[in-house]
């Protein structure tokens, strides 16, 4: 839906993706590997809007019979084809327990932005989110 | 012989008025249902981590939808329970 992103050939996409490493590594290797796919979104044309290291959080069901997982939060702009690329390497990664790319639509992104500077979703009033439709 | 007690109405009376039920996203104006607060999502789940319906939360088909969407990526990455016990 966001079309306004127009590059001179190809079509950019809002996405945003979401890794829960294995709690095992250590503090430079989820560094690393956060350096690692942001570097391969960004190579293959795409531009990275946000990050956001959420860290070692406790999960609510064990997952390869692990509690706790280290998740890893990016907001990015990728042409289409990207995507693809990102799930090749992140199914070789096996530090990865889980990861999840969800497309998002422009009152996503609208969203993402009030949120990442703190402002709570539920206690909006109609006004600041009609001011959203016109942008 | 009617007394005084014994009258009948054609309707039945309603007694309690329950106040009408709303959605609560339109109401707020919410645009987007965020997979990752999962506070949030709870309230739209009962105590063993399954889905309200729309009977319940009051919510429009449109934004149940979303919700249920929201749901079930929050589930995928164990930000929400699939099956619990008393989650609140």
């Amino acid at each position: 839906m966001a079309t306004e992103n127009q590059t001179t050939d190809q079509k950019l996409q809002s996405y945003e993706l979401m890794i829960i490493f294995t709690p095992v590594l250590a503090e430079e290797e989820f560094k690393a590997a956060q350096q690692k796919f942001s570097d391969l979104i960004t190579s293959n044309g795409g531009s990275i809007t946000a990050t956001e290291p959420m860290g070692l959080r406790t999960l609510a069901y064990p997952i390869d019979k692990k509690t706790t997982g280290l998740y890893w939060l990016t907001e990015y702009q990728a042409p289409t084809d990207v995507n693809q690329k990102l799930e090749i390497q992140m199914g070789r990664d096996e530090s990865i327990m889980r990861q999840m790319i969800t497309r998002l639509d422009k009152y996503a992104v609208a969203y993402n932005d009030r949120r990442r500077k703190g402002i709570k979703l539920e206690h909006t009033p109609k006004r600041a989110t009609e001011e959203v439709d016109e942008a | 012989m009617a007394k005084q007690n014994d009258i009948k109405y054609l309707s039945t009376t309603r007694v309690d008025r329950r106040p009408k039920k709303y959605c609560r996203f339109k109401k707020l104006g919410i645009k987007y249902v965020d997979y990752k607060d999962a506070e949030f999502l709870k309230k739209f789940l009962n105590e063993q981590g399954k889905m309200l319906p729309r009977r319940i939360t009051g919510n429009s088909l449109k934004f149940q939808r979303k919700v249920a969407v929201a749901i079930k990526k929050a589930r995928q990455l164990a930000l929400l329970p699939f099956v619990t016990d008393l989650m609140k």
